[in-house]
């Protein structure tokens, strides 16, 4: 091939700025994002500090922003705020020992594995072991604040809407998924039906729930009441009213794991499952050796998409209960939000810091830890 | 084995044929397909029914099907789009998703195919600098009280004497994977924590409540995940194509505009919508940055908890008129949706 690119003179002078342009593309491309996302994200973050460390008060003619310290987050974690972040501790019991031991166990486990490999390094160490210390942490809050006697406060909360909730997500869009995969007649019309809840403003999804479990005029009110229950409500007692966000959150959500796992149950190896039907292999083998390891790497990561979306729930929360009982459905973004509602603007910037290095611990490690394995294993 | 040799058993959990279903797991299948459908279906009918209802067929107890059990009515349904204005919000939910969904698809492929194509090799220290610089100027304008012109031009003096000196000197640096990753991981951050600033800086810009503060701000929390799939989608395409235009002298963003982006139109699709659903259903930022004047539909959905109570059917109006349009273009869609996000999810 000859056709180099070899300008004649004429053109290069009539096309200087096309070409200074040219050459600069790499970096004008990626400039808007950098500016939007140094704007939006990086500037604001600064600003958050700044207020996380320091007191908001209402002055005349403004505000007054007085450096404090530490104290919003000492005030959270210890004082007169621990209530409301991570709750009042319980009496522990024999089996919240069992569960804490089990959980030291297996974290020193990995550990020692990761220290014995050979292969450290002072970042991995570093970062396996402050992922170590806060899910220790994490878990114990949860399991003291869950115990006898105990409240748990918006930490657990979150945890309990992200944890679970994503679970029973992916369990319930896998299943599906499964089932869709199957030869069977009307999958398009399953395919789109399943994937309506994933449109539906949080909000209104908060408002349709309420309806429907309404116990005097909603649609399962006379089922309700025929097994004799008449002046219960969910809405009054901590644990339904955590179920019913988590019913909400869940058929919201389902669909989104339905549809990436469902792309990915019809992109595996036909040849290999009929292979092995002909060999007389039954469905769970055949799900654990080829369907399950092609999908490996995609629920990993759509686990991951979902992890992180769900540390930010407010809307369902907040309209479904406004937190309530107490504070039995506040989560940590709605906690944010009711601290800044109260011109506690130090405390609320402190809490949104607080979920921020929850969540970008959780996430990242789970990024290191579950996604890149199964990427790995695949290749 | 021939049929008529079969036991009962044998027929009911075993297939006839390779791609075909035994009896009973088909049962259990539909079975099962159905149950969930209904779990989908039960509550979508209600909202719509309710829709039809006053606070008469409201408040006196279930009824469950029009016509037969209580007369439909269309009183909500003029109540809330004609009597009411419903159609300014409506208006902005729908500007605004579609403006900021255009912006971040347009902004975040630049990026995305750019960090996919053309090496970058950013110096760490200049990065460093910059940060340092960067709270430097808000401590003294927030902490001290420079005036921010003083301080901006003092950074970047500052900032343009040490790329000149120590940072070429250095040589650490970010590379491409680097630089992607930090705009990924901004999707981590919860909006709460940047609301705040966010609100004061369009507050000082005089464009609180408009339609651009909110175009401006949803581009910009979407754009990590428009960057995180699209980057898959223009990885996945052959390098060939491209290369072979750009010898006969297109220039890159040429190339990218007229052989990159349509060999990657199922994903754009993909990705325009599931971004699309995300700001049209945002809710925390807009009731931050929205008040009268740029009111969007989630926030005028949970401002219907009124004194007396939410009405029920005024609401459902609210929640019918938000979904139906979503519905109809990801139903149409569906099948890019599926496609795009498997990619994005594999390699992703």
């Amino acid at each position: 091939m000859t056709a180099s690119a070899e300008y004649s003179p004429d053109i290069r002078g009539t096309r200087g700025w096309a070409e200074w342009l040219d050459r600069h593309c790499g970096p004008i491309m990626v400039l808007p994002a950098v500016l939007v996302i140094l704007a939006f994200a990086v500037f604001p973050l600064i600003i958050s500090a700044y207020l996380a460390l320091s007191r908001f008060a209402l002055a005349p003619g403004g505000f007054t922003l007085k450096f404090i310290g530490l104290t919003n987050f000492r005030k959270l974690l210890t004082g007169s705020q621990q209530y409301h972040l991570l709750g009042n501790f319980g009496a522990l019991g024999a089996m919240q020992w069992l569960l804490i031991l089990i959980t030291a166990a297996l974290l020193l486990y990995l550990l020692s594995r990761y220290f014995r490999s050979g292969r450290v390094s002072i970042v991995g160490a570093l970062g396996r072991l402050l992922s170590a210390g806060v899910t220790m942490g994490l878990v114990l809050t949860a399991i003291a604040t869950t115990a006898m006697g105990g409240v748990p406060g918006t930490i657990v909360n979150t945890l309990l809407y992200v944890v679970i909730g994503v679970a029973t997500q992916f369990a319930l869009g896998l299943g599906l998924a499964l089932l869709c995969g199957r030869p069977i007649r009307g999958r398009n019309f399953f395919r789109v039906l399943f994937f309506i809840p994933l449109m539906v403003t949080p909000v209104g999804i908060a408002y349709t729930f309420r309806m429907l479990a309404d116990m005097q005029k909603g649609p399962f009110a006379p089922l309700v009441q025929a097994i004799g229950i008449q002046e219960w409500s969910w809405a009054t007692e901590a644990w339904s009213a955590r179920l019913m966000v988590l019913v909400g959150d869940t058929w919201q959500w389902t669909p989104f794991m339905f549809i990436v796992l469902l792309a990915a149950v019809e992109n595996q190896p036909r040849d290999q499952v009929e292979a092995a039907t002909l060999d007389g292999a039954n469905g769970f083998q055949i799900f654990r050796d080829i369907t399950w390891p092609a999908i490996a790497p995609v629920a990993a990561t759509i686990v991951l998409i979902r992890l992180i979306e769900a540390f930010k729930i407010i809307d369902l929360p907040n309209v479904l209960t406004g937190g309530g009982p107490g504070l039995a459905t506040e989560s940590m973004t709605l906690h944010s939000f009711i601290a800044w509602r109260t011109q506690d603007l130090g405390g609320s910037a402190a809490v949104g810091y607080l979920l921020l290095f929850i969540s970008t611990v959780v996430c990242v490690s789970f990024f290191n830890f579950v996604v890149q394995p199964a990427r790995r294993h695949e290749t | 084995m021939s049929a008529s040799k079969r036991t009962l058993g044998q027929r009911l959990f075993e297939p006839s044929a390779i791609d075909r279903q035994s009896p009973a797991a088909f049962v259990i299948t539909y079975a099962l397909l159905f149950l969930w459908a209904l779990v989908v279906l039960v509550p979508l009918y209600w909202v719509l029914i309710t829709s039809f209802k006053g606070a008469g067929e409201v408040d006196n107890g279930p009824f469950y099907i029009p016509f037969v059990d209580f007369q439909p009515s269309l009183a909500a349904w003029d109540f809330m789009l004609l009597q009411n204005y419903t159609l300014g919000p409506y208006l902005n939910s729908v500007i605004v998703a579609v403006c900021s969904t255009i912006l971040a698809l347009l902004i975040g492929a630049l990026a995305a195919y750019a960090l996919v194509r053309i090496r970058f090799n950013v110096r760490l220290a200049a990065v460093a600098t910059f940060i340092l610089l960067l709270v430097a100027v808000i401590v003294a304008v927030a902490g001290l009280g420079v005036t921010w012109p003083v301080a901006s031009i003092v950074a970047i003096a500052l900032f343009v004497i040490a790329l000149f000196t120590f940072v070429s000197r250095t040589q650490a640096a970010v590379g491409n994977s680097d630089i992607e990753f930090w705009i990924i991981s901004n999707r981590i951050m919860p909006p709460i924590v940047a609301v705040l600033p966010i609100y004061v800086m369009f507050q000082q810009l005089r464009l609180l409540d408009t339609q651009v503060a909110l175009i401006a701000t949803y581009t910009a929390v979407n754009l990590p995940i428009v960057v995180w799939l699209t980057r898959d989608f223009f990885a996945a395409i052959p390098k060939d194509l491209e290369e072979s235009a750009e010898i006969d002298g297109a220039s890159k963003l040429r190339v990218f505009a007229t052989i990159a982006l349509p060999l990657v139109r199922s994903g754009l699709v993909a990705t325009f919508l599931l971004v699309l659903i995300l700001a049209w259903n945002e809710y925390l930022l807009a009731l931050f940055l929205s008040n009268a004047n740029a009111q969007t539909m989630p926030v005028l959905v949970s401002a219907q908890n009124t004194t007396r109570g939410p009405q029920w059917w005024n609401m459902s109006v609210l929640i019918v008129v938000m979904i139906a349009p979503v519905v109809v273009i990801a139903s149409v869609l569906q099948k890019h949706i599926a496609r795009g996000l498997l990619v994005g999810a594999v390699k992703g």
